[in-house]
């Protein structure tokens, strides 16, 4: 079956079985392999990739109902130039990453928060990440490179 | 590897063309809304369909309006549409009491409400805040469009009065238990193990009292303790026509306690489970007359 797809402004046509998951096509079609596959169950969040702009669970997405729709994976993060996202230059510096598996769900997920939340309280903060899974980092020091991202995005107007 | 079987794909261009793939195909075809049941059950190959029919880009089946004296949700609305509609939020509170506390929030970004409702997992949220809302949901077949109360929605685990060749389009929720009537309000309240999980158990409950604090309408819902339809009947039978006190609300708590039959699993045995049905109906009783009424809880 057809799939059209636009994965970070760039087009994409494949051909795939209908039951073919939307996390495999990003990996395995596209080469793409920043987004994660995890837990298979919607739940540990690692495959979390941007739907149409806001973020979904690709592992719970399949690829033809995508077919049509705009998908930004973590590749998609970096702006021109190879400049790294804000919230990739906080996790380096506060350390929001130990084995670094669930990173890009987290940063699919954070970006999204801060779009729309540019001073979010830890509160918010950890309610937002609370479909992703972290196993080594007791999640402190990702909250802080989210608050660390939101103060220098803010810092910077 | 978690895949499932080999299945068509079809996408509807409107709900008579999903209808009619539905019959042509027959019972082995399914409709996907936004998948997050379906999906991983046909990864565990608990559900296997031949033909998955997508009904994701019908504008018919989106919206939450008011529509005369209903409030209508559209079966494809995303949990997160309904969390973030300030109309469902004003009229019924309850609905994001229990929004914020299904899945999580990317979760909420793909999931609907009809297909949480259609799913029927005893543990589901939304059936028992639509139970106690005394909602109505619309189904449309090629016979036409019926209208089945929330009340007999429900067949049992898993199954529900929407048909083989039927669709959910939408639940409609009487504005006669609207919080923006004086004494009237609604909460919802869950306990669960982490974020995101199931309920061990939850409850909805929907009030009304007049100016004497006498109760004139009446919903309790119930999650996850196999009441039947999701309802806490005979407590509500109990309340509607009593005045509104703290040891009625208790009494209205125990009756719900002992009319409902948990199941023991991995999330509590069978006394757990039924002392928080009867503690968390006592306390979102509390919590809607607080939101009804402020001046009632120094009484209560």
């Amino acid at each position: 079956m057809r799939v059209t797809v636009t994965v970070n402004d760039q087009d994409y046509i494949r051909d795939v079985e209908p039951r073919l998951l939307l996390v495999h096509l990003l990996r395995d079609e596209l080469g793409l392999t920043g987004t994660h596959w995890g837990c298979d169950t919607s739940n540990c969040g690692a495959c979390t990739v941007w739907l149409d702009r806001v973020p979904v669970k690709s592992c719970t997405v399949l690829a033809v109902m995508a077919s049509g729709s705009s998908v930004r994976t973590v590749e998609g993060l970096e702006r021109r130039g190879g400049e790294l996202d804000q919230l990739q230059v906080s996790f380096a510096l506060c350390h929001g990453l130990q084995c670094g598996f669930c990173t890009p769900g987290m940063l699919m997920t954070a970006r999204w928060l801060l779009d729309r939340l540019p001073d979010p309280s830890d509160v918010e903060i950890r309610e937002a990440i609370s479909g992703q899974t972290c196993r080594c980092t007791g999640y402190e020091n990702i909250v802080r490179s989210i608050r660390h991202a939101a103060e220098s995005e803010r810092a910077a107007g | 590897m978690q895949v499932p079987a080999h299945f068509e794909y079809q996408r509807a261009t409107s709900v008579e063309d999903a209808i009619a793939l539905l019959e042509r195909y027959g019972p082995e075809s399914r409709i996907v809304a936004g998948g997050h049941s379906l999906i991983p059950m046909m990864k565990l190959r608990l559900a296997q369909p031949e033909l998955l029919v997508d009904i994701n880009g019908l504008a018919d089946l989106g919206g939450i309006s008011l529509a005369g004296d209903v409030l209508r949700i559209g079966a494809m609305v995303r949990h997160a549409e309904l969390l973030a509609s300030v109309t469902a939020g004003t009229h019924f509170p309850l609905l994001h009491d229990a929004e914020r506390v299904i899945a999580d929030p990317v979760v909420r970004n793909r999931g609907t409400v009809g297909g949480s409702v259609c799913q029927a997992d005893p543990s589901e949220d939304l059936s028992a805040a639509f139970t106690a809302l005394r909602a109505t949901a619309v189904i449309e077949g090629s016979a036409g469009v019926r209208r089945v109360p929330m009340r007999e929605f429900f067949h049992g685990p898993y199954q529900t009065a929407v048909g083989p060749a039927e669709v959910l389009v939408e639940l409609q929720i009487p504005l006669s238990n609207s919080a923006t009537l004086a004494g009237s309000s609604s909460a919802y309240l869950k306990v669960d193990r982490r974020a995101g999980d199931w309920a061990v158990a939850a409850a909805a409950a929907v009030l009304r009292i007049d100016r004497d604090s006498v109760v004139t309408e009446v919903g309790i819902g119930l999650t996850a303790v196999g009441a039947r339809q999701f309802a806490a009947v005979e407590a509500e039978d109990f309340l509607r026509g009593r005045q509104l006190t703290g040891e009625h609300i208790a009494e209205a708590g125990d009756i719900a306690a002992q009319h409902c039959s948990p199941v023991a699993d991995q999330r509590g045995p069978v006394d757990y489970k039924r002392h928080l049905a009867g503690e968390l109906a006592r306390r979102a009783l509390h919590a809607a007359a607080a939101r009804a009424d402020l001046a009632i809880i120094g009484r209560l």
